[in-house]
């Protein structure tokens, strides 16, 4: 089973990002099932999601505790909650960000992770160039597929614009390709350094 | 059959059914076996309501009740379905195992008629029987107090129902507590006739009628058992409206206000003439039709008939507070132009 | 058909295939998204002959629901928490006119102190009120119980709630397999109501009734509830033969055989249960999980067979009945009176207002029952520290203030948050 953990602020489309994760399994056939944290958040709250995403059915229904990977859509939540809570030593680690992870001050738990399963994309300001509106998830997921490599960025897309019909979902897909293509060439240059 | 052990109930435990009624078959008792069914129960009677129902002598609601729901089943082809309000009318009209209900007829709740009847209503549109009418009805205490919240969202939806409030002005069910409707002074079980200001605070009051009309639904009017045909009338006109209508009527109850069996008509009569007791009609929301008064009465003619307020008027004194019913009553003669202004020329 | 979907939208495309003719719908989380998600299906004219109705109260919903069922339409609602005390009149009213009313509850604790969480509060709050009430441990069990209810509910002409933990499963977005209209229609027949209003023979109902018939007619609603008991099974069996999976039941047993210690449970939690057993399976002990589904008609003799073998019964609840305990510890205590060689019998209250139930509490409290057992009711992961000192204050101080407020504050200084002192 491989579990994943979405932190964000409410507004950010955070249980979509989830929810949509979950539909981009389906299409592969497999079992997945995403929930929000369950509360009354409002709009710039701390919010977290969960996906959980396995070959049979899932029937645990405790939130996330050791989550295999964390997307963070909102940088500053580091400095207000544990985001690094539970996250397995070979997991992996997504932040929405323009800065560095050494601007981030969170060099220690990247540390910690194995090489190449932490990165930074700038999700927000794809999803500004290509939506228009500063709502990261669809991006982030497209970064998920090359970060992980566990679900294929074309059904990120169909999950995508299955959520979104119309411009909207073609405008997402998009982003999604966009982030995708970013953190691949991130990883290509590493290993080239 | 579930029950553990069989047993033979001994026959004084189990009651002889109950025929409430002077002990004889005289009602409508429908929901007894076919053979064992009474005259009284034939479909072809006329009366909505059959007679030989429990209801006091002298009941108001009782005749307001008949009146009205035969007014409806004629205008209606007897396609009607009633809906009541727990309360008197419930009570003496269905005494397990006898109805006097010559219509079908459902009992839920206190609280919830308007909302059963819109219940009825979706139903009847669902099925495409329109054709079927709806009429809720209840006491005050059901509709003014806790009926309320359900009577005024079935006017803003504007559901096919007519909701008629039989008004007694009190909790008379229960053995005659103050309600909304209560008029101010009036003796009631829970404000008694003692200390300096005996009977019922004067508070703002609460006109549901004039909610009724502040919801501009298609129909609202009052009316009185004083004036059957005017009722009578109201109610024909109801059912050629649909959506959301409101009647209200004026209903004595001799037992809680303290008035002869006989005078019921003569009270009635009394808070028509006295202004008391406004009646008019409105139609989506404006005042079209007000009964003018034909011979101005003072109040203390009207008060004077029931012991509710007989502390008003104690060993020859009258108490200062007649003159403030009195004033209501004025109010209500400017409010709604219940008087022709008498041509000074003339 | 397959589809990746919220719970409360599968539930709402379930209900929708039962053909409802009057909803009734009022807002309360966590129930909401399935009255939304009918509403969207009338206005766009996918469910045709149906009255959605927005009305102004639980009470008004219910309402509604009991005059459309009278006047023979099939009547539909949902609710939760306060919105079901606020209804309550017309909950037990429903029963006692024999209306068969389907409910979905999204479970959710009641307050004070407000929640919007999800426990059983609220179910075991109408428990005696004379409705049937199936607990779904799934998504997909809570659509597949939706299609029974009906059928249950219009056989026995008596309503029937089902009992959906509230976010859970009502805003989890899984794999549900949504049955296709043509087998709901072969497996539901058209309401056929045994009591209608209808001018063409008109009947009263609802008529006052005094002690000459009183207990007969609450002799034949509890004769209606044990009838279901031999019905729940059978429709069940039926749902399966048409569609293909088992769900719904009185009960359902996972790994009992040769089990020494067994855990009884209801709805979404049994889910995590069943990973957990696995785990101590693996570890060589000998445990197993009674599911119940349906807690009203409650099914004293499956439960005496299913629990008769073995040595120690869990029995972990998300409801407590302040001053007793648990109420299905209870309702299972009286269940397996007088059995020869009865269990013993361990209560825990677990995930009051939403608090998460994790496998190491479970691995914990289920290894406790068979080495350490105790006596009353267990609070799972009580947080004992804050409790102690909040008992001290009241000790020490009078005027010791709200203790909810009290509580909050205690978390607030002890996670170095600010707090008002």
């Amino acid at each position: 089973m491989f579990q994943v953990r979405i932190h964000g602020r409410g507004g950010q489309g955070v249980v979509t990002g989830a929810e949509m994760l979950s539909v981009t399994a389906f299409f592969e056939g497999r079992h997945a099932q995403a929930f929000p944290s369950f509360g009354s958040e409002r709009t710039g709250a701390p919010v977290v999601a969960f996906c959980r995403i396995a070959d049979r059915e899932i029937r645990l229904r405790e939130p996330i505790i050791e989550p295999d990977c964390l997307i963070v859509q909102d940088a500053t939540l580091f400095k207000v909650i544990d985001v690094f809570a539970g996250l397995s030593s070979d997991g992996y680690l997504l932040v929405n960000t323009n800065k560095s992870l050494d601007e981030l001050h969170i060099r220690n738990a990247v540390d910690r992770l194995p090489k190449g399963h932490a990165v930074i994309v700038p999700a927000t300001e794809i999803a500004l160039k290509r939506v228009g509106r500063p709502v990261p998830n669809a991006a982030l997921l497209g970064a998920f597929a090359a970060l992980t490599q566990f679900v294929h960025i074309d059904s990120v897309k169909r999950a995508i614009e299955a959520a979104f019909p119309g411009q909207v979902g073609t405008a997402n897909v998009a982003a999604a390709g966009d982030a995708y293509e970013f953190v691949l060439s991130q990883q290509s240059a590493a290993t080239a350094a | 059959m579930s029950n553990p052990i069989t047993t033979i109930a001994p026959e004084e435990a189990v009651q002889k059914l109950k025929y409430y009624q002077k002990g004889t078959f005289t009602v409508g008792n429908r929901l007894v076996a076919e053979a064992d069914r009474s005259v009284q129960a034939s479909r072809d009677r006329s009366n909505a309501l059959t007679c030989g129902h429990r209801a006091c002598q002298g009941c108001g609601e009782a005749l307001g009740a008949r009146y009205a729901i035969d007014a409806a089943m004629r205008a209606t082809n007897n396609n009607l379905i009633a809906v009541n309000a727990t309360g008197c009318l419930e009570v003496f009209t269905t005494p397990y195992p006898e109805t006097s209900w010559q219509l079908p007829w459902l009992h839920s709740l206190f609280g919830n008629a308007a909302a059963v009847a819109t219940g009825v209503a979706a139903a009847m549109r669902v099925k495409r029987r329109s054709d079927i009418r709806v009429v809720a009805q209840g006491g005050d205490g059901g509709t003014t107090d806790i009926g309320f919240q359900c009577l005024s969202g079935m006017f803003e939806r504007n559901d096919d129902v007519l909701y008629i409030c039989y008004d007694n002005e009190g909790y008379m069910n229960t053995g005659v507590q103050r309600s909304s409707a209560t008029p101010p002074t009036a003796r009631t079980a829970t404000t008694a006739a003692v200390g300096p200001e005996p009977g019922n605070v004067f508070g703002t009051g609460k006109s549901v009628p004039r909610i009724a009309v502040a919801h501009n639904i298609p129909y609202v009017a009052t009316a009185t058992v004083a004036d059957l045909h005017d009722l009578e009338r109201k109610v024909t006109k109801a059912m050629s409206v649909r959506g959301a209508r409101y009647i209200q009527i004026d209903v004595p109850c001799p037992l809680g206000w303290g008035a002869a069996s006989h005078d019921t008509i003569r009270v009635a009569r009394l808070a028509v003439e006295c202004g008391f007791y406004p009646i008019f009609e409105a139609e989506h929301g404006r005042v079209t039709q007000v009964r003018k008064i034909r011979r101005q009465v003072p109040v203390i003619d009207y008060l004077k008939l029931q012991r509710r307020f007989a502390h008003l008027f104690k060993e020859g004194q009258e108490d200062p507070r007649v003159v403030r019913l009195q004033a209501i009553c004025d109010a209500n003669i400017a409010e709604y132009g219940l008087i022709d202004a008498v041509d000074e020329d003339e | 058909m397959l589809k990746q979907i919220e719970g409360s939208h599968a539930m709402a495309e379930a209900i929708a295939l039962c053909r409802p003719e009057v909803i009734c719908a009022y807002p309360i989380t966590p129930q909401t998204h399935i009255v939304e998600g009918l509403g969207e299906l009338v206005k766009e004219g996918s469910l045709v002959d149906c009255e959605y109705i927005n009305v102004e109260s639980e009470f008004a919903a219910l309402s509604v629901a009991i005059g459309a069922s009278a006047a023979g339409a099939r009547a539909y609602t949902a609710t939760a928490s306060q919105g079901l005390l606020f209804m309550a009149e017309a909950v037990y009213n429903a029963s006692g006119l024999g209306l068969p009313i389907v409910m979905t509850l999204g479970n959710r604790a009641i307050g004070a102190p407000i929640n919007i969480w999800n426990d059983h509060s609220d179910a075991m709050s109408m428990r005696d009120s004379g409705w049937l009430q199936l607990f779904a441990e799934t998504n997909q069990e809570a659509v597949d119980l939706h299609i029974q209810a009906f059928r249950i509910a219009e056989e026995l002409s008596m309503p029937v709630m089902v009992c959906v933990d509230g976010f859970i499963l009502t805003h989890a977005m899984e794999r549900i397999d949504i049955p296709d209209q043509t087998a709901v229609d072969a497996y539901l027949p058209p309401y056929d109501p045994v009591q209608v209003l209808d001018p063409a023979s008109p009947i009263s109902i609802g008529a006052m009734v005094g002690p000459e018939a009183f207990t007969e007619v609450r002799f034949l609603a509890h004769y209606k509830q044990m009838q279901a008991l031999r019905l729940i099974p059978e429709f069940a069996g039926e749902f399966a033969r048409q569609f293909g999976r088992n769900s719904g039941g009185l009960l359902r047993a996972y790994r009992t055989e040769d089990a020494e210690l067994l855990v009884v449970a209801m709805g979404s939690i049994c889910g995590t249960i069943k990973d957990t057993i696995d785990e101590m399976r693996d570890d060589g002990i000998r445990v197993g999980l009674v599911t119940i589904v349906s807690f009203r008609p409650f099914p004293v003799d499956a439960l005496r067979n299913a629990l008769a073998g073995a040595k120690d019964v869990v029995v972990i609840e998300k409801s407590v009945a302040v001053g007793m305990g648990g109420q299905l510890a209870d309702n299972i205590g009286a269940a397996i009176r007088n059995l020869t060689r009865a269990p013993r019998l361990h209560s825990a209250v677990a995930g009051l207002g939403g608090r998460s139930i994790t496998r190491a509490s479970l691995h914990h409290l289920f290894r406790q029952a068979a080495v350490q057992p105790w006596e009353g009711t267990h609070f799972l992961d009580l947080n004992e520290k804050v409790v102690g000192r909040e008992i001290h204050r009241k000790r020490k101080n009078r005027r010791s203030g709200p203790t909810a407020e009290n509580i909050l504050r205690q978390l607030a200084i002890a996670t170095g948050l600010p707090a008002a002192e």
